[in-house]
């Protein structure tokens, strides 16, 4: 047995000489006023379908800067991977809200400086500044991509068209419907209740109170006999509503917009009551390996073209005004379909995804934070 | 020997056993030729498209990263799953018994276990999640699986065979080439063969143990997600039953014997 | 090292997290395992873990044990190196587009619901719930054991079979009596992969599961998602316990021999 222990010591010395290079740089203060050369090298945290060849490609071309993307399955994974290996492994991620501010406050990203983004002036207001990556002024990300979680319906089973969330929570459609199996969709469920059970005086879908929470959570145990699926996957959805298993359901227009080319005859539409949506962010490591390069592809993906790509690759809507006339040119009528460069007004009645936290904007630390709402979640799906 | 019916009921079944597992493969197959991106059933109209688009610079380097991972790990489970076997097997010490079972645990456990165990190990002792941790977390069920073939070899093996051999006045290295290597060279070819299949296909060990690469399936993974690309993945899945047909084949030509069956039974993770 | 890992999880279960910045901190307690006592929902997850991983091993021996005979002793070796074969290559193409394709079998207008509809049938509606989930188990992991039951039938000697016709026993009297005892072990090896594996599995719940069809393995992967690690790490104590106590009994009957 002496010989297998060695072994394993050997195999212990192996993996240590193997796995452990020199460790992290760490952060530098202040902010970098301008972008030296590449380091050759990038490694980001991506949702599929943000680095796809046709604009990484060309990027790494002109910077040398080779980019190594890990797909990430949900917002959870990117907070997860984020802080691997003390935060070292990635340089950036593609954060959505519910992320981001778990990011900021856990201090695994760090300020960047938008002056450095020559897009950044093209920015709609909204995005420019968002609270979902922006505290106090400031920034600790580059805002990229947004878009509304909508409600999808079969049209020709589901008659008349709906006008209100109330259909996903109606028996009507028992055993049909779809919704994402994320915590954040408690947030859903609030805001449904902020319009139809006004007394709950529900006024931020994420931040919410015990007894607001309590109320969302219950409509949401009521549901869960409706549902067919909780979908994980965006494939999951469209699976659903092409093999009829599912009429009705939460979705996003990337959904909708495959659905239609596939000539499933499907409608979506944002309900009386308003929606949420997400909008994501560009976030750089506080431990960042490959500063310039991180700040090269972040001046990359808010060019007009890439973003323009991006958006009907993906089925969403550019942060960059200069973008929408890219995207009619891509294809005939994209930038009006995505709401490209939305008015206030629409956008507005977006709720945009931010990660829930014990601090409320009254100032009370009475809300409920998201790993009770993960939680809560998870016991209510059972 | 068994009376015509049971012979009769028997063959059936595993007709139907053979088909149970064959018909989903067939449908594979199938789809890998789908025109649209949204797969239903049944299948309107065919095309060869996906099979160019699989061939891709992500494909590549994923398929490439595998086979790298895979033949490490299995390099390393042969080095030390035989030599842990040769322990077990020939030398009485105190705690042998313990031993045995716990080299069984790493694919006795559910592989989310382990994944977060070394997911927390590495992260503890702040080493970077890299090609080479999807290396060790793939080590530690290949090991198992040569072990357990090895160790299934030796002991059908009398140890009066290497006795015998010094005996007649045979240096360790004679023995060891003449009679321990004709012995175990199937065994370690089944074991190798079959961690190197684990490996290829492990996705949970995996996804807690990669740092910013993907393995094929880690890339399936990201593949079947948003769905864009999915004959892709039938494609993929398709040309790799067809690819590894043929060591699978040869191996069991090389292996006529039930080696290559114990294996598969340690196989699993 | 694999082993400190191990402890190291099992010790991290008694830790807590800090709700603000989710940094684990080191102060001891039982909250976690409390906690998993104290909800309901949690002790339906485990059951039902526990209970689909038990049918998908009973499925898969009652599937595999004539196979493993006709392997064992009425197939010639042509069609036996054939159905080895056979048997062997699923276990090469990805686990995960064989879930997948049975996801796309499944659903309401697969291709299941299709030919039972060719055939006059009602349709069987079973894409997207539990029973989907436990028949997808139960087809992955069919190989890992009829492998194993084939191995343990190959050894046993035709003479005890003979032995036992001779002196007057029927046909199930000697599969009673002689065959099952002996390939028991063989059994009991496959049992332990079905089992653990389907025990440990999150991604066949995920892909093809219904609106209840949470597994451990889910909740796991979840709360790592949402930093609570401790937590994480108590309830993978589930399995873990599950499957030693498992690997216990399985020793008891000799399974390890038969690996």
């Amino acid at each position: 047995m002496k010989r297998n222990i060695r072994g394993y010591v050997l195999l212990a010395a192996f993996t240590a000489a193997l796995c452990v290079p020199a460790s992290g740089v760490s952060a530098s203060k202040g902010l970098p006023t301008s972008v030296g050369k590449g380091e050759g090298k990038l490694n980001l945290i991506a949702w599929e379908g943000y680095t796809q060849g046709q604009w990484v490609k060309p990027f790494q071309k002109k910077t040398g800067c080779k980019v190594h993307a890990h797909y990430a399955g949900s917002s959870d994974d990117m907070v997860t991977l984020m802080r691997q290996g003390g935060g070292t492994q990635y340089d950036g991620v593609s954060a959505s809200g519910d992320a981001s501010l778990r990011l900021i406050y856990g201090k695994d990203v760090q300020a960047v400086n938008p002056k450095l983004i020559p897009d950044f002036k093209n920015f709609i207001p909204a995005l420019k500044s968002p609270p979902h990556n922006t505290i106090k002024g400031v920034h600790y990300g580059i805002s990229l991509q947004w878009g509304p979680n909508t409600l999808l319906w079969n049209t020709k089973k589901v008659k008349p068209a709906p006008t209100s969330w109330s259909s996903i929570y109606s028996k009507k459609y028992k055993g049909k419907i779809t919704v994402p199996d994320n915590p954040i969709q408690i947030a859903d469920a609030a805001l449904y209740l902020s319009k139809a059970k006004p007394s709950l005086k529900i006024s931020d879908p994420y931040e919410l109170t015990q007894t607001q929470f309590n109320a969302a959570i219950s409509l949401l145990k009521r549901q869960k006999p409706l549902i067919k699926k909780y979908w994980a996957l965006a494939s999951d959805e469209i699976g659903l509503f092409k093999s009829g298993d599912a009429v009705i359901g939460a979705s996003w227009p990337y959904q909708t917009n495959t659905l239609k080319a596939d000539k499933v005859r499907v409608k979506d539409e944002i309900p009386k009551e308003g929606a949420t949506g997400w909008a994501d962010t560009w976030m750089m490591s506080a431990h960042v390996q490959h500063p310039n390069c991180m700040y090269k592809w972040m001046q990359w993906v808010s060019t007009p073209k890439v973003q323009a790509e991006q958006a009907i690759y993906f089925g969403e809507t550019p942060a960059n005004t200069k973008a929408c006339s890219i995207m009619n040119k891509l294809s005939a009528g994209s930038a009006q379909q995505y709401h490209c460069g939305a008015s206030k007004k629409y956008f507005n009645s977006i709720k945009f995804w931010k990660t829930p936290i014990s601090k409320c904007d009254n100032g009370k630390n009475d809300c409920m934070n998201y790993s009770q709402w993960q939680q809560a979640w998870t016991q209510m799906k059972g | 020997m068994e009376r015509r019916a049971t012979r009769v009921a028997l063959t059936a079944w595993t007709v139907l056993v053979v088909l149970f597992l064959w018909i989903p493969l067939a449908l594979i197959l199938l789809y890998a030729f789908n025109k649209s991106n949204v797969e239903s059933w049944p299948i309107s109209s065919f095309t060869t498209h996906w099979f160019h688009a699989a061939w891709n610079s992500e494909v590549r380097s994923a398929l490439w990263l595998s086979v790298r991972v895979g033949l490490t790990a299995t390099g390393i489970a042969l080095v030390l799953g035989s030599m842990a076997a040769f322990g077990v097997a020939r030398f009485r010490f105190f705690g042998r018994e313990a031993i045995s079972f716990l080299l069984i645990l790493p694919i006795a456990l559910p592989g989310i276990v382990t994944g977060i165990a070394l997911n927390s190990a590495f992260l503890a002792g702040h080493i970077l999640l890299s090609t080479c941790t999807i290396i060790v977390g793939h080590a530690t069920f290949c090991v198992i699986v040569v072990y357990n073939n090895v160790l299934a070899r030796l002991r059908r093996s009398s140890p009066s065979l290497i006795e015998a051999s010094q005996d007649l006045g045979a240096d360790g290295w004679q023995t060891f080439r003449f009679v321990i290597w004709p012995v175990l060279s199937t065994a370690l070819v089944a074991g190798g063969l079959l961690a190197f299949a684990l490996s290829f296909d492990e996705v949970v060990v995996t996804y807690f143990t990669a740092g910013a690469q993907n393995t094929l399936p880690l890339l399936i993974f990201g593949y079947i997600r948003l769905g864009q690309q999915l004959p892709v993945v039938n494609v993929i899945a398709f040309a790799m039953i067809l690819v590894t047909a043929i060591p699978v084949l040869l191996a069991q030509r090389l292996v006529r014997d039930a080696g290559l069956v114990r294996g598969a039974g340690a196989a699993a993770h | 090292m694999y082993l400190a890992s191990l402890v190291a999880l099992f010790l991290s279960s008694f830790w807590t997290v800090d709700p603000f910045t989710s940094v684990v901190q080191h102060i001891w307690n039982v909250d976690n395992y409390k906690l998993l006592w104290e909800q309901s929902a949690y002790h339906s997850i485990a059951l039902r873990t526990v209970g689909i991983a038990a049918a998908v091993t009973a499925a898969d021996a009652v599937l595999a044990f004539p196979v493993g005979y006709f392997m064992a002793r009425i197939a010639g070796g042509r069609s036996r190196a054939f159905i080895f074969v056979a048997v062997l290559l699923p276990l090469w193409s990805s686990y995960l587009i064989r879930v997948y394709i049975w996801r796309l079998i499944l659903d309401h207008d697969g291709v299941l619901n299709w030919s039972l509809r060719k055939v006059g049938l009602p349709a069987a509606n079973i894409g997207y719930t539990n029973w989907a989930v436990w028949l997808i188990f139960t087809y992955v992991w069919l190989p890992f054991m009829i492998l194993p039951v084939y191995g343990a039938l190959e050894r046993v000697p035709d003479s005890f079979l003979e032995a036992s016709r001779d002196l007057g026993a029927g046909g199930w009297t000697t599969f009673r009596r002689i065959l099952l005892p002996l390939a028991l072990p063989g059994v009991i090896a496959g049992s332990i992969f079905t089992f653990s594996l389907t025990l440990g599995d999150y991604i066949t719940p995920l892909l093809a599961g219904g609106a209840s069809s949470q597994f451990i393995g889910n909740v796991v992967y979840d709360s790592i998602g949402s930093q609570q690690t401790p937590f994480a790490a108590a309830f993978a104590a589930v399995p873990l316990v599950v499957m030693a106590v498992y690997l216990l009994i399985a020793r008891r009957l000799g399974a390890f021999e038969a690996l």
